[in-house]
């Protein structure tokens, strides 16, 4: 079994609501995709704790590959773990049929690109009501519904666009209206994976707004999935930073995004192009391969603190020991031999 | 001389609908060696001016005024002459290489075909050639038998970054080269972009919707509205103290992490790009802009010096009513020619800021 290290940081989180139980969490979440033809299998998700509570926006960012799509799909039951387990309401998912769709309508998925998302034939209003009519059937307050979804996604006044089509609509809108069609079921828990990637810039405020706005609303939480740092500091509550297939660092955004622990995170927020980093930490070459985790710390053949040799005094543990897995709440942790050593 | 003068462009695409203006009228200078970023967002004419300038736009395309590179002008080059500048003399760097790259040619066999179409290197050097470019973009040498399909899309955009230099081009455009790219890939790229054009003395046109990355890259910056310049100066004056009210939204779009103001108070703008085909009177910006005055319907603005008496402001112009207002005619000379990069500003001898949005076309 892996051990649990990490260290807790001083003051717990302002923003962070009071409720002790995660509305969604995953613990010990592993996932594995099965190599084909004798080849390794890839460890996408490799251990993680992850706590949603209500009323938090968390997010979860890392390069592509690091496992963070995979995650988000294990968390809305569309992968199945192979170790580890989905806890909602303090209750582990199961995988029954009839068991997901109840759990698929209060726990919501947003794509990230809304052109390729809606169908281009059904009206705004058909396709806000799917997943009611999925749920529900043709339920007799379906139209009110409907346009009480298009409001709180800021389309206004909703009649004027229930009978559009997708391409009337800019691509703002189109974005409002995914979000609609996952607010219509009062849902607890939206997963948005990258939800403004494919937008203009100018329309990423727009959306970013909403999802603070309605984060707002009574008993909504999000996980929003993104490779994007300025998306976390302008709308997440917390940050967990993922690395082939495990959290690497996480807590509050103020003091994981301000002053990062680990080496990865600080390289992260190193290059940003406005970060005005005097020496920006570029790591050669690509995120490792899922199929061949290295031994010891995953991140070590690439540390920048290691290769410097700042961190010589635990450096064998670094190539030789596994950090562990980092538990769940709210404190910030850092998966990191160096960081934890004391600065 | 500047390596690359562009006068008054001014594109407009065929359609059923009639003429619909893409680019109108748009002008800058780039000196060898340095380094220009046009920004702005989707359907501002940003492309089509990158397109524009090697004459790689369709057929249905209209264009106008003068692209000089080294001196002579490409829209009236002959077609042989064309050829010969493409890759040589000005080359791209597009976006989404994997629809760039012929997935079922070996990258190798890609990064060869500019080399061999133009002679520079005798046959059997070829090879040899390619081995060394991909050395210099980062890639080891056996990756020239690789297909697109077995690398990253890193490494997909260093394939065509060597492929810019096969020929030795004085100029290279790269349109939004990191877009679709993680942060430490894009920052990459960037890095190698950057070192390869200090080291071979190219001039660079950098295209992007993102502020913050072409401000890291650029010398200068050219923000682009509907189809012209709104504003252009030094990179990082353009990005932390922007004239035009559009310049300005584009920049505060990008929060910086750790930036108290931006914390849980993202920055966007509402509405959406004008229709280039239905263009409101007046400055385009019109109906967006959060200072609009009664005044912005009459008034089409041109690109104009920013008061030259305040901090920051030296080679720097903005097209907006605001900032005609503070230009004394007298401070509103020509710019200065010893800039590395200038936007052609008005001829302030003409009438300025008369002229209706219908009469620039």
């Amino acid at each position: 079994m892996t051990t649990h290290a990490g260290r807790s940081r001083s003051a717990t989180p302002a923003s962070a609501p009071a409720v002790d139980t995660p509305v969604l969490a995953t613990q010990e979440l592993r996932v594995t995709f099965a190599g084909r033809g004798g080849r390794a299998g890839a460890h996408a998700v490799d251990g993680v704790n992850l706590d949603l509570r209500t009323g938090e926006i968390v997010a979860l960012v890392g390069e592509s590959g690091c496992g963070k799509s995979t995650l988000a799909r294990a968390l809305l039951g569309l992968e199945r773990p192979s170790a580890g387990r989905v806890v909602f309401e303090g209750e582990p998912l199961r995988y029954a049929t009839r068991a997901l769709r109840a759990y698929r309508r209060r726990v919501q998925l947003v794509l990230q690109d809304p052109t390729g998302a809606l169908n281009p034939r059904h009206t705004v209003y058909d396709a806000v009501a799917e997943g009611l009519r999925i749920h529900e059937g043709h339920a007799r307050d379906e139209r009110e519904r409907v346009a009480g979804a298009l409001s709180r996604s800021g389309l206004r006044p909703p009649e004027r666009f229930l009978l559009s089509y997708p391409h009337e609509l800019s691509g703002g809108q189109r974005q409002r209206v995914v979000i609609a069609g996952a607010l219509i079921l009062d849902p607890e828990v939206i997963v948005a994976d990258e939800p403004v990637a494919s937008l203009d810039v100018s329309v990423r405020g727009e959306i970013l707004r909403l999802l603070l706005r309605l984060r707002a609303d009574p008993g909504l939480s999000a996980l929003v999935v993104t490779h994007d740092l300025g998306l976390a500091w302008n709308i997440a509550d917390r940050v967990a930073v993922m690395y082939l297939g495990r959290i690497v660092e996480v807590g509050p955004v103020e003091e994981v995004l301000t002053a990062p622990s680990h080496p990865y995170t600080q390289a992260l927020l190193s290059v940003l192009p406005e970060s005005g980093a005097s020496s920006p930490v570029v790591l050669a070459g690509e995120p490792p391969d899922p199929t061949r985790v290295p031994g010891g710390c995953r991140f070590h053949a690439r540390c920048q603190v290691l290769a410097s040799g700042r961190a010589q005094g635990v450096a064998d543990r670094c190539r030789g020991e596994d950090p562990g897995v980092l538990e769940g709440g709210t404190e910030a942790r850092v998966a990191c031999h160096w960081a934890n050593a004391g600065d | 001389m500047n390596y690359l003068e562009v006068e008054d462009l001014r594109v407009s695409y065929h359609t059923p609908e009639g003429e619909v203006p893409a680019v109108r009228g748009v002008g800058f200078g780039l000196a060898a060696g340095s380094k220009l970023g046009l920004a702005g967002e989707s359907g501002c004419g940003k492309s089509t001016v990158a397109l524009a300038l090697l004459r790689l736009l369709p057929r249905s395309a209209g264009i106008r005024g003068r692209i000089l590179l080294d001196g002579e002008d490409v829209l009236t080059m002959r077609w042989g002459r064309l050829r010969a500048v493409r890759w040589a003399g000005a080359s791209i760097v597009f976006q989404g290489a994997m629809h760039s790259l012929n997935a079922v040619r070996r990258v190798g066999h890609q990064i060869a075909e500019p080399i061999r179409l133009h002679g520079s290197v005798p046959r059997d050097r070829v090879p040899q050639r390619v081995g060394e470019l991909l050395d210099q973009v980062g890639l080891p040498g056996w990756r020239a038998r690789s297909y697109p399909h077995e690398l990253s899309g890193g490494q997909r955009q260093r394939v065509m970054i060597a492929m810019a230099l096969a020929c030795e081009p004085r100029l290279v455009i790269a349109d939004e080269p990191t877009t679709a790219l993680d942060v430490m890939i894009q920052a990459q790229i960037l890095r190698l972009l950057d070192r390869l054009v200090g080291e071979h003395d190219i001039s660079m046109l950098m295209i992007s919707h993102d502020l913050s990355v072409l401000s890291g890259s650029c010398d200068r910056l050219a923000v682009m509205y509907a189809g012209r310049v709104v504003e252009e100066g030094p990179a990082h004056a353009v990005v932390t103290d922007a004239r035009h009210p559009y310049a300005a939204a584009l920049g505060s779009a990008f929060p910086t992490v750790g930036d108290p103001a931006s914390r849980r108070a993202p920055h966007g703008l509402p509405g959406d790009p004008p229709d280039p085909a239905d263009l409101p009177s007046g400055c385009a910006f019109r109906p967006r802009c959060a200072v609009v005055e009664d005044r912005c319907a009459a008034i089409d603005p041109v690109l104009w010096p920013v008061d030259s008496d305040s901090a920051g402001s030296a080679g720097r112009s903005a097209a907006c009513v605001r900032v005609l207002d503070s230009a004394a005619p007298e401070d509103t000379g020509a710019p200065d020619g010893a800039e590395t990069a200038t936007t052609r500003v008005a001829d302030p001898d003409t009438t300025l800021p008369t002229q209706e949005s219908g009469a620039q076309y």
